[in-house]
């Protein structure tokens, strides 16, 4: 059962085979087993879960026939959800019952699926390696002294330890694919606008977007049909034709054409993750595609850029925890400024605060052009690379990140190293565009490799298609590691 | 680029964020080495680049200016540190 996916899942809940309770009640079981090791999850709700579930099991009795009815869902502990504890991995919200549900909630909600638990994420999602959550760093499956990656790192090492069918995330600079790589999982990040960021908190507006993790393109094809779709609470949803992310699957990938940037595969890429992405490769030419060589020539600048983009916007995201609506305060205080500066001080972790300051420098008088404007400048330059190299192909090929998995507390110290772990994933989201991973094989000490896979705006349905072929040839996707 | 601990002061005030002198030296080394890093982006050329707020090229929608929330009061203030007659309170700011 626990290697089922989500459609087979599907048809045995259909058929009576299984209940929704009975279904949750296995997955509650193997995270209380479980979770105490890897730390997966911030909240399980066992209460909340099965009656969501019951609720569930009466739509199927009624001939629910939606995809993800009465499947149970992880969701990452940065979607607000009505009565469950939302603390996006911080101290800041370690009381937050969030009065209302994020439209990702309301979607799988409307959908009849279960909200299985909330997981472990970097604080605010500003991280690579799930380390600087408030509730402890997650252990991946993998090699239990070794990182998930983040910031979605709850959700990736679940989705591989089979603690829950499928899991939400959120990629602001790789946060879904760099711990989907990680853990040897399937993960998507969509088109900047296809999924509504309403009641997702917020990192980087520009930037941050919502989407599925999983252990097959397939199973992320059906969970992206319930996330996608136009949500005017959110400013920058887009309105646009409501697509079936799963129609494209079975195309054969006959001439299908594959952009490798030869940035990608430059220095600073460990050989055992280039050895494995160039085996995903040759797999693919046998499947009918062909290759070509394309130029990302200021990809190299997109950690630098982001660094400048994402901080001033949290920092400003950020200034509404001020101890006042919701969240932490300080316990003592003197006047209104010394209660804000207290909160902040004592509810944020080291990651956030730092990042808040570069942010508050950065958009400081005197230094807005130098930085923030040249910053979005290249941005451009990053974005028009990609609309050049996509007259030459149809998706773009490459690693998801330079190495494997690193080991626990290995890059503690050191911010700027932890940064350059998404040099492959940043540009994606500086242009907008949908970026996906999917396991591709295993490096030294046999942790999981992650293919990049890069479409065009709106390429969802073709990235999936090409995912999903390459599953079709290939078992890497289907490895589970062994937690027992 | 090297920043003093004045410097670090300074955001750390604007950022509202209350930092020991033992937390300010960190700091400072820790976002001097970021800078380095983002220093990478003052060599290039940007002249006649237009700066690209947003992955997007769409305009901003506009909505009926009509009520559609409903008032939730209570159930928003129930999760707030410290309310009173339905307002929230916070220490005095004018005497």
């Amino acid at each position: 059962m626990f290697n089922s996916s989500l459609r087979q899942l599907g048809a045995a809940l259909r058929a009576k085979k299984i209940s929704s309770v009975e279904l949750t009640q296995l997955y509650l079981d193997r995270i209380a087993q479980l979770n105490p090791q890897l730390n997966t999850f911030i909240t399980v709700n066992p209460e909340m879960s099965l009656a969501q579930a019951r609720a569930a099991d009466e739509r199927l009795a009624n001939g629910d026939a939606s995809d993800l009815a009465g499947i149970p869902i992880a969701q990452k502990d940065i979607f607000c959800a009505k009565g469950w504890l939302t603390t996006c991995g911080s101290k800041m919200l370690h009381n937050f019952v969030s009065p209302y549900d994020a439209h990702v909630i309301a979607r799988f909600n409307d959908a009849g699926a279960v909200n299985l638990g909330k997981t472990n994420m970097d604080e605010f999602a500003m991280g690579s390696s799930n380390e600087t959550s408030h509730y402890g760093a997650v252990n991946n499956p993998w090699d239990q002294t070794r990182v998930p990656g983040g910031s979605s790192g709850g959700s990736a090492a679940a989705v591989a330890a089979r603690l829950c069918a499928a899991a939400t995330g959120t990629d602001t600079g790789g946060s879904i694919r760099q711990p989907a790589a990680l853990c040897g999982i399937s993960g998507l990040k969509p088109t900047y606008g296809v999924v509504s960021r309403y009641g997702m908190i917020a990192f980087a507006s520009s930037l941050d977007q919502a989407g599925p993790m999983a252990r097959s393109a397939e199973d992320l094809a059906l969970l992206l049909n319930v996330m996608a779709g136009f949500d005017e609470r959110d400013s920058t949803s887009l309105q646009r034709e409501k697509e079936d992310y799963a129609r494209d699957l079975n195309k054969p990938l006959n001439g299908l054409r594959i952009g490798l940037p030869k940035e990608f595969f430059a220095e600073g890429l460990s050989c055992d993750v280039a050895q494995a992405v160039e085996a995903a490769i040759a797999e693919y030419r046998k499947l009918g595609a062909t290759v070509v060589e394309i130029s990302l020539p200021n990809s190299k600048l997109s950690v630098p850029v982001y660094y400048v983009l994402a901080p001033a916007e949290a920092s400003s995201n950020l200034s509404r925890f001020d101890g006042v609506r919701y969240g932490y305060r300080a316990p003592e205080y003197g006047d209104l400024a010394d209660m804000y500066e207290k909160s902040r001080a004592q509810g944020f972790g080291a990651e956030v605060k730092r990042r808040i300051m570069i942010g508050a420098y950065v958009l400081s008088h005197g230094y807005y052009d130098a930085y923030y404007l040249q910053a979005q400048k290249i941005r451009r330059l990053i974005a028009q690379d990609f609309t050049e190299a996509f007259r030459q192909c149809d998706v773009i090929m490459g690693p998801t990140s330079p190495s494997t998995a690193f080991k626990l507390g290995e890059k503690g110290d050191d911010p700027v190293q932890m940064y350059l772990s998404d040099i492959y994933t940043i540009a994606v989201n500086l242009a907008g565009l949908p970026g996906m991973s999917i396991p591709c094989g295993f490096g030294a000490n046999n942790m999981p490799v992650g293919l990049q896979i890069i479409g065009n705006y709106f390429g969802e349905a073709r990235m999936l298609n090409a995912a999903h072929q390459y599953q079709l040839a290939t078992d890497w996707h289907s490895r589970a590691p062994q937690v027992l | 680029m090297s920043l003093t601990n004045a410097d670090v002061r300074k955001v750390a005030r604007l950022a509202r964020l209350a930092m020991s002198a033992t937390e300010i030296e960190t700091a400072r080394a820790q976002l001097s080495g970021i800078f380095d890093l983002i220093a990478e982006m003052q060599a290039v050329d940007t002249t006649g680049i237009e700066p690209m707020s947003h992955a997007q090229d769409v305009s901003q929608r506009l909505r009926e200016d009509a009520v559609t929330e409903t008032n939730q009061r209570e159930l928003f203030q129930s999760i707030a540190p410290q309310v009173e007659a339905g307002l929230y309170l916070v220490p005095q700011v004018i005497e």
